[in-house]
């Protein structure tokens, strides 16, 4: 197997990405998101065509049409979000559309003996290969789409932030099967924005800005803050502005607040001119807090207080108590994308646009135009449905709701998830605004850099339990990683 | 990106789309005025038999295109219409001497015998209100008891259709005389005494009905939310509205709306109480709704489109049945335009974005 170059002159997304890759190495591909490591992992996949440039597999030129054709040349995917079928059994979930027949009948005991020497491979000779998928933890479910890779005999893998849902234990686990798998002289792209994995595992990096290559080099001679410099491409200092805030009083309250499984414990005072982190793993019950203090999920037990407002209560209430929520989850909860942005911006503060309680779309598009010129947010103007613009300007809509429903507390469930710098920068200017403007803001954030650089406070959440809130002085990436892990020491 | 500063095209903005959907009635109806011989079909009569039998679904329509707006269905329509066919001619039937008033109650029928005026407003109440409760019924299964509205509905379908049969004894009822209801759908183009009317009174009430139904969709905040709900219901629960209590409305006015197609359809069948009338209208009018634009996805839907969807069904039918069509041939061609009716959608939806 000889080197394997790619290299795309794609416009938009990505505007000239040059990688190569060595059999039996591990490159990392690091970037923020919206850097356009997804399209680029499309183009590899062959979801997407490329508007130019050239790519190369073992010297043979490589232009999948498809995924099939990708696969069947030997670059295999493990996409963030993982594609596998819950109720199949993992056999079949391994063998997926090369499964193995006589005639028309599937050949029950050949494919449970391929299933197994593929789950044996990954480590996982334990699992019944007919058992149900859903049955399987997500860390091994992972790996079952691991092995459908194997099973194909994949020579190129791609795996797309894998660790982001898996514990430290799981992750030690993934990491030595990477090993292996490179010691067969599988070449593995890594695509991650943690840094300290990245230095774990890979042999070189590639760093991805707005769709282009910025740099490149052997991982264990560059130092992370090199990296950071990369990926960001700007002093951090401006990345985050601050301006004078004044804390005023305690706006919410949390006293030992549960719900109905995460989170298990967590109490907080936000105060008036304040923007509060809270750090911690995915799974650790952040997102679960949030949603139960606005509504969104049962409260078990625990105090919630809002200004003058005491107890649990629905959505309805906290959007007239002047609490707002934006979801982490853009698509599926955030936003109604099919809806236009006039829709999806006024609708929690629909009375009140004008006279007689009526919601004319006029009056609908009236209210909007301020925010979309103020934040600004790029668009055709307000009755443009939401799922014709980028990612970014998508989260400035949601965050845009809030600030047409005039809240007091914001509260914000990974902000930038998913958006380019640019519309980062932009989010980071408005909160810091509002909190100069006496708004209380409480944050989720899984990017460490982000909460350093916009809260005043930060408390981390592990297995279910808020930790104590700090201010920022106290803390660094590494001691936030550590208190997200249980590991901290005291 | 370029996405972000294009003009939506003018052929995706919400009139054009009508005008589209209007064009394609039009050439329809064409169609068979120039197939059909003699300009029968064009016949200021037949015409009016069309909107005649178009109302009843369009009416029903009304409530199905606000279900099916948040992301709803319902299929025990042709079951609430005939409990309130049912609900108006036992009613009615009160006042019609002893034998007939099996609810029996002396009262009632001293009531009915003082005051005659009464008695179809009380049969109004009570089959618009049977229908509304089976609406509510409806409503509440759904977001009570968390169910799908497919199966809600196709099991109440079952449950309406029995009440029907069970209030009229398996039997039609034949109120004793005739009143204002049963002349509802009266023709009138037609008629020398009511030609001042211009359209039945059913139409009219269709009309205002669609009118209203319009303007609750576009200018009121309820309206907003059952598009937000059948858009993207945990962005509707996150932005603080309330969910169930919007279903429950939806589903209760698709209710009212059946109850006062019940009366049209009562009147249309001639004032006989059938509990077996309507049978398959859910098919006809979600067909209806879906030909006017409405997306089983939720979210999308206008009451105009779905006017324009029940004239199009009516005229297939009717038109089909003129030229001599078998029924078999009548139902594959409506079929089919249901499929290529929603397919052009697709088509149109995919270029657009």
């Amino acid at each position: 197997m000889r080197g394997v170059v790619k290299s795309f002159g794609a416009t938009r997304a990505l505007r000239g990405v040059d990688i190569t890759i060595a059999p039996g190495e591990v490159m990392a591909l690091v970037g923020e998101n919206g850097a356009g490591k997804s399209t680029l992992m499309k183009v590899l996949s062959g979801a997407h065509q490329p508007d130019g440039g050239t790519m190369h597999l073992d010297g043979a030129p490589y232009r999948p049409a498809n995924p099939l054709q990708a696969r069947a040349a030997g670059v295999a995917m493990i996409y963030q979000e993982l594609a596998l079928a819950p109720h199949l059994s993992v056999m079949e979930n391994i063998l997926l559309g090369i499964e193995s027949t006589r005639g028309p009948l599937m050949n029950w005991p050949a494919m449970r003996a391929r299933a197994a020497a593929a789950l044996k491979q990954v480590g996982l000779e334990d699992v019944r290969p007919d058992l149900p998928l859903r049955r399987l933890s997500i860390a091994h479910q992972q790996l079952v789409e691991i092995a459908r890779a194997v099973a194909l005999d994949c020579r190129v893998l791609v795996l797309d932030e894998p660790t982001s849902s898996l514990t430290r234990k799981d992750i030690e686990k993934l990491f030595a099967l990477i090993r292996q798998l490179k010691a067969r002289g599988i070449s593995v792209v890594y695509i991650s924005h943690f840094l300290e994995e990245v230095r774990e595992i890979s042999d070189r990096f590639t760093v991805l800005r707005d769709g282009e290559t910025v740099g490149a080099g052997v991982t264990k001679d560059t130092p992370t803050d090199r990296i950071i410099a990369l990926m960001v491409g700007r002093e951090v200092a401006e990345l985050y502005p601050r301006s004078a805030r004044t804390p005023g009083e305690v706006l919410l309250e949390l006293d030992g607040l549960a719900g109905r499984g995460k989170p298990e414990s967590a109490s907080l005072g936000l105060r008036r001119g304040e923007v509060l982190g809270i750090a911690g793993l995915v799974g650790a019950g952040r997102t679960e807090l949030m949603r139960a203090v606005f509504g969104l999920d049962a409260v078990r037990r625990g105090r919630i207080r809002i200004g003058a407002h005491e107890g649990a209560a629905a959505p309805d209430v906290r959007w007239g108590q002047r609490v707002g929520m934006v979801s982490e989850d853009r698509k599926k909860e955030g936003l109604a994308v099919r809806l236009s942005i006039a829709d999806n911006l006024t609708l929690p503060r629909l009375a009140g646009l004008g006279p007689w309680r009526l919601v004319t779309p006029r009056r609908q598009r009236a209210a909007c135009r301020p925010w979309i010129e103020k934040i600004p947010i790029k668009c055709a103007g307000p009755q443009q449905a939401v799922q014709g613009l980028s990612g970014g300007n998508q989260q400035k809509v949601a965050i845009a709701r809030l600030l047409h429903a005039d809240v007091d507390v914001l509260l914000l469930d990974e902000p930038t998830r998913g958006i380019d710098v640019g519309s980062k920068a932009q989010i980071y200017q408005l909160i810091d605004e509002l909190a100069g403007q006496g708004k209380a803001v409480l944050m989720i954030s899984s990017y460490l850099p982000e909460l350093l650089g916009t809260c005043d406070r930060i408390a981390v959440m592990c297995r279910g339990r808020l930790g104590e809130a700090r201010p920022r002085a106290d803390w660094n990436e590494h001691r936030l990683m550590q208190a997200a892990t249980g590991q901290e020491d005291s | 990106m370029s996405t972000a500063t294009t003009r939506p095209s003018i052929f995706h903005a919400p009139w054009a789309d009508l005008l589209g959907r209007f064009v394609a009635l039009l050439l329809v109806f064409a169609f068979f005025a120039v197939m059909v011989e003699d300009g029968k079909f064009y016949t200021p009569r037949n015409l009016e038999t069309i909107l005649r039998q178009s109302a009843v679904y369009a009416t029903a329509g009304l409530g199905v295109t606000l279900v099916i707006i948040t992301a709803g269905i319902d299929l025990s329509i042709g079951a609430m219409i005939a409990l309130s066919v049912v609900t108006v001619a036992s009613v009615l039937n009160l006042g019609g001497g002893g034998e007939a008033a099996t609810i029996g109650a002396s009262e009632a029928q001293y009531l009915v015998y003082q005051y005659p005026v009464l008695l179809p407003i009380a049969a109004v109440l009570a089959g618009i209100g049977a229908a509304t409760l089976a609406g509510a019924v409806n409503g509440s299964l759904v977001v009570g008891a968390r169910l799908m509205p497919f199966i809600v509905t196709l099991g109440t379908m079952g449950v309406f259709r029995g009440l029907a049969k069970g209030v009229s004894h398996e039997r039609d009822i034949y109120p004793p005389e005739s009143t204002w209801i049963g002349s509802l759908m009266d023709p009138t183009l037609t008629s020398a005494t009511r030609g001042w009317m211009i359209l039945p009174p059913g139409v009219w009430i269709l009309l205002i009905g669609l009118l209203a139904t319009g303007f609750l969709l576009r200018y009121t905040q309820l309206g907003r939310h059952i598009f937000a709900v059948g858009s993207n219901e945990e962005t509707a629960r996150l932005c603080g509205v309330r969910v169930g209590r919007t279903k429950l409305i939806v589903y209760t006015l698709c209710g009212f709306f059946c109850g006062v197609a019940g009366l049209m359809q009562f009147s249309y069948g001639g004032g006989i109480g059938q509990p077996t009338t309507a049978i398959s209208y859910e098919l006809f009018v979600i067909a209806a709704v879906i030909i006017g634009g409405a997306s089983f996805l939720g979210g999308e839907g206008s009451v105009l489109g779905t006017l324009i969807g029940s004239l199009m069904i009516t005229i297939l039918y009717t038109g089909g049945k003129m030229m001599g069509w078998p029924q078999w041939v009548q139902e594959m061609v409506i079929g089919a335009i249901i499929i290529a009716a929603v397919a052009l959608d697709r088509l149109r939806h995919r270029r657009a974005t």
